[in-house]
């Protein structure tokens, strides 16, 4: 009864979106306010209603009700309840769902912030996210349908992979979408001003919130996903360039290129044709990335159940979206012009840099990612892209990024000014560069001539990050949450320079066999296996190891890895064990049993490796702070608007 | 006397704990253990297929990753065990493309669009530098 | 205007991409084997079940259409294959030969006696190495070699009786039409 319930929220749900849309979009276009005005309420109700269907789906999962098809592939009757909920999420059908509910959210968000906007923007703002909802409620219904029924009832289900039996791994999913498909705001504010007619700063300064919100919420789900593969996935890797990783990589970068686009259009209504086009771009990288994941056209170790027919129809949705965005950016963007003027090193130069090194980074892995579709398409053969092709492919133009930036935060708008704070960036910088040979010289071993150059370019972000919130305490001056989360976020970046390096120069690894008793020798640290026997779980078995490490004698850590068979999917897992130190994260994960009592144990010793999470979160909330900055929340004077003949500003 | 005799037992029991350890991975050479690092770097996990043979914990990688110490011993060059794998399973096994004229393109893009961008942005900040700043209400140092 | 259309031109092509991508997404899922055309790799291995060592080279089977499967008593899709192979065994067709991938013995000797032995003969391959040769990544496997000893088709995941007339025997014994790709 509730499942039948849930598809039927869902076709309400997709009649509202089309209300949403049609009435958000027509009532501005034919003057009709009393039209325009039925796009809140529609939004609202279609948000409610996509909810009621979550529930119901959850609800589904908690009673254990196998004969819903979904629930019998993702769920058994000894799956714990925490993972049940989080199966809600946990294949295509609910995912597509969970997408859905946060678009909703989102929508919600700006139904009930859209107060301050002209009735006529707001309108067409939520009949663009209208009709992306019924996009996705359409493809729910007609290919993905969750609650689609079992008949005759399995007696079990077949269990939620195990993979995903893991609470980092359940709040990825969340998070990763709020950031994804936050972008749809700016999105569809882009397209709401194309259909006005009209972009000028106004414009940038009510999308800058929503969209620094969304990319703070990104920020957060890559590093979920990052740091979960770090200890769930394999052995130590924190970061595989897999396609789907990739894929939500893409929509960051352009995200960041974004907001620093929007500064400037915000600030001196520059690069508005520019903006919009990223507004458009990011949100497009997103839909891409979710076609990408589901259609089956590329292989990863990520990827949901393929099915061309959903690629298809994800393909067409694709077409009419984007292409009726960049159709609409083709009409109205020559429009957009402003003679404003600027210096050499002002602010707008080094983001205008800023811009176009990110957009070269998102596109270089665009192509590594693509590659293969690309290269067969063309009739080119087989091509595969892994790291060896990412890792030096990317670095080529963010490492020049990373330098403009620590000066860049200091340059002035219009002017640059940096004859004024010569001092200051000669100062951070010989002490960033003394930091770095310190480090280099400190550390044993022979290291690639990449790290010193990192390790200063991290440090002189950082330092030169903190300059200004700094000066602003010491003069008793205001700090506004803008400029705290700026330095924030910009301190964030710093760490993770910091952070990777360290990582990747310093990192102690090695492959070891092992009886129970043995030590062996990992760098400076010992290795010893002190026990390894059976275990069993809610709904797995397998063997516990405890392996302490020590050094000089000393103990550090207690590690127990595991290796895990689930019952029912029956495949493997392994669990490392990993102790966190403030400097360092030990390591242990066990490999195969080598026989005679043997057992191979991959031991790994990564110093600060954590700062590369903790530096994605030092990010989130340093742009979640400048999100939220009091002047975005001054209401707009109603202004008057007519569609048609753009006005340059 | 007796503490010294138990100290030297003890070492004594340590040090055949440590001779014990054989790793099954290692090759004794340095040069040949960082080739092997470097290539199990670039080998896919056919199995896990997004993570490398050094990275995957499976039972095939392990088969794989002896296969490349053998090619070693055996004298083999880098080239020469890329292309053994190669032989076996296809161009996918291999995370790096080869620089071939067929993938000419993906190699030279991201230069390309570098210098591309490079360009565009100087003359786009040539043109700006000729305006003149026409609004003056923007604070300076506002972010 | 014509730089604003560059944007929507780019998203064409991409478009077009994208569109051959998925019309060719259900055979992309699975890696095709360079192997194919090649002569499969000769091996010569132990006999699952002989008590006096007996060995087995491949190259005795040249002359008649033979099936290579490779499988393992931990792969559980190898268990939701076997009836078909008992299948094909019947039909007299052609011989399959097993390939004991990463296996014990004893428990696949247990194994074909609980289930039944649809093979003509099991060779052992302990450490895995003849699979390399042959490319496999994940058993079940199962490779059609001809009478040249050449392979002329390699078949992942559990064989069905579709894939067994469709794939196999289609390349056996030709009626005419051509077997699909």
């Amino acid at each position: 009864m509730i499942p039948e319930l849930g598809t039927f929220a869902l076709v309400l749900a997709l009649l509202l979106a089309l209300a949403q849309a049609f009435f958000g979009i027509a009532g501005p276009a034919l003057g009709k306010d009393r039209w325009s005005a039925v796009a809140r309420p529609a939004a609202l109700g279609q948000t409610a209603l996509s909810l009621l269907a979550l529930l119901a789906l959850a609800d589904a999962f908690v009673q254990h009700d196998f004969s819903v098809r979904y629930v019998a592939e993702n769920s058994n009757s000894a799956l714990p309840l925490i993972y049940r909920i989080a199966a809600v999420w946990g294949a295509h059908e609910g995912s597509m769902l969970l997408w859905t509910c946060i678009l909703g959210f989102w929508t919600v968000a700006v139904a009930l912030k859209s107060r301050g906007l002209p009735p006529t923007f707001a309108a067409r703002v939520l009949g663009v996210l209208g009709l992306v909802a019924a996009g996705f409620l359409l493809f729910l219904l007609a290919t993905s349908n969750p609650f689609e029924r079992l008949s005759p009832a399995a007696p079990d289900g077949r269990d939620l992979n195990p993979l995903l039996q893991d609470p980092a791994l359940a709040a990825h999913p969340p998070m990763l979408y709020l950031g994804y498909v936050g972008f749809s705001v700016a999105f569809a504010f882009a397209c709401a001003a194309m259909l006005e007619g009209k972009l000028d700063q106004a414009w940038a300064r009510w999308t800058r919130p929503w969209t620094t919100a969304a990319w703070a919420f990104l920020s957060i789900g890559i590093a979920l996903g990052s740091w979960w593969a770090y200890y769930e996935l394999g052995w130590g890797g924190y970061w595989f360039w897999d396609p789907v990783e990739n894929a939500s990589f893409m929509p960051w970068l352009m995200g960041t290129a974004l907001i620093h686009s929007l500064a400037v259009t915000d600030k001196r209504g520059l690069f508005k044709s520019w903006t919009l086009l990223l507004a458009i771009l990011t949100f497009s990288l997103s839909l891409l990335g979710t076609f990408l994941v589901r259609s089956g056209v590329l292989v990863s170790v990520h990827s949901f159940a393929a099915d061309p027919t959903r690629g298809i129809f994800i393909l067409i949705f694709l077409i009419i979206t984007i292409g009726g965005a960049l159709t609409l950016y083709a009409w109205r963007a020559p429009l957009l012009k402003s003679t404003a003027g600027f210096e050499l090193t002002a602010r707008e130069a080094f983001l205008l840099f800023n811009n176009i090194l990110l957009v070269v980074a998102c596109t270089s892995v665009f192509a590594g990612t693509l590659a293969p579709l690309i290269s067969d398409a063309a009739g080119l053969g087989t091509v595969s892209v892994g790291a060896q092709y990412f890792n030096p492919v990317f670095m080529l133009p963010v490492v020049p990024l990373l330098a403009l930036v620590a000066v860049g935060m200091h340059a002035g708008w219009k002017k640059g000014r940096l004859s004024e704070k010569r001092r200051t960036l000669l100062a951070t910088a010989a002490l960033a560069a003394a930091f770095a040979l310190a480090i280099v010289l400190g550390v044993e071993g022979g290291i690639p001539w990449l790290t010193p150059v990192a390790i200063a370019l991290g440090a002189w972000i950082i330092l030169s990050s903190l300059v200004e919130p700094l000066m602003r305490l010491r003069r008793g001056l205001s700090l506004s949450r803008s400029v705290l989360g700026m330095s924030l976020a910009h301190v964030g970046l710093g760490v993770f320079v910091l952070a990777v390096a360290a990582v990747e120069t310093y990192t102690v690894e090695r492959d070891v066999a092992l009886r129970v008793g043995e030590t062996a020798t990992v760098g400076s640290f010992e290795y010893r296996l002190e026990s390894m026997g059976p275990m069993e779980g809610p709904n797995y078995d397998g063997v516990r190891g405890i392996v302490v490490v020590s050094r000089d004698g000393r103990e550090l850590a207690r590690l127990h890895p595991e290796k895990r068979q689930y019952w029912v999917q029956r495949s493997v897992m392994t669990e490392a064990g990993i102790e966190n130190d403030i400097t360092r994260n030990i390591f242990a994960a066990i490999g195969d049993d080598l026989g005679e009592g043997k057992w191979s144990i991959r031991a790994q010793v990564r110093p600060f490796i954590s700062y590369v999470w903790l530096a994605a979160f030092l990010m989130a909330i340093g742009g979640g702070l400048a999100a939220s900055d009091r002047r975005y929340q001054r209401r707009e004077a109603a202004a008057s608007t007519r569609p048609g003949v753009l006005a340059p500003s | 006397m007796s503490n010294l005799r138990s100290l030297l037992l003890i070492l004594l029991a340590l040090g055949s704990a440590v001779v014990g350890a054989v790793d099954p991975e290692e090759m004794a050479d340095p040069a040949l253990q960082a080739r092997y690092r470097a290539l199990t770097h670039e080998l896919r996990c056919m199995q896990c297929q997004n993570q490398s043979i050094a990275d995957s914990p499976v039972g095939l990688a392990g088969d794989l990753r002896r296969e490349v110490r053998e090619l070693l011993q055996q004298g083999k060059t880098d080239d020469e065990i890329r292309g053994w794998m190669r032989e076996r399973y296809g161009a996918f096994i291999l995370f790096r493309p080869e620089f071939s004229p067929r993938n000419a393109w993906l190699w030279l893009l991201p230069g390309v669009l570098l210098l591309g961008g490079g360009l565009i942005g100087w003359r786009i900040l040539r043109q700006r530098q000729a305006l003149e700043p026409l609004d003056s209400d923007t604070p300076e140092d506002s972010t | 205007m014509n730089r604003f259309l560059l944007p929507l031109g780019l998203f064409a092509a991409l478009v077009l991409v994208l569109a051959i991508g998925v019309r060719r997404a259900p055979e992309k899922s699975v890696i095709q084997s360079v192997l194919l055309g090649k002569s499969a790799p000769d091996f010569v291995a132990p006999v699952l079940g002989s008590p006096d060592g007996a060995r087995f080279e491949a190259n005795s089977l040249r002359g008649r259409w033979y099936l290579l499967n490779v499988w393992g008593t931990w792969c559980a899709e190898c268990r939701n294959e076997h009836a078909t192979l008992l299948q094909i065994k019947a039909t007299g067709k052609a011989p399959i030969v097993g390939l004991d991938w990463k296996d014990q013995p004893q428990d696949a000797l247990s194994w074909l006696r609980q289930l039944g032995n649809p093979y003509e003969i099991v060779a052992e391959d302990r450490d895995g190495r003849i699979a390399i040769n042959y490319g496999v990544y994940g058993a079940p496997e199962t490779f059609l070699v001809d009478p040249q000893g050449i392979i002329a088709y390699k078949h992942v995941g559990a064989m069905t009786d579709e894939i067994w007339a469709q794939k196999f025997l289609a390349r056996i014994e030709p009626t005419g039409a051509r077997p699909s790709p």
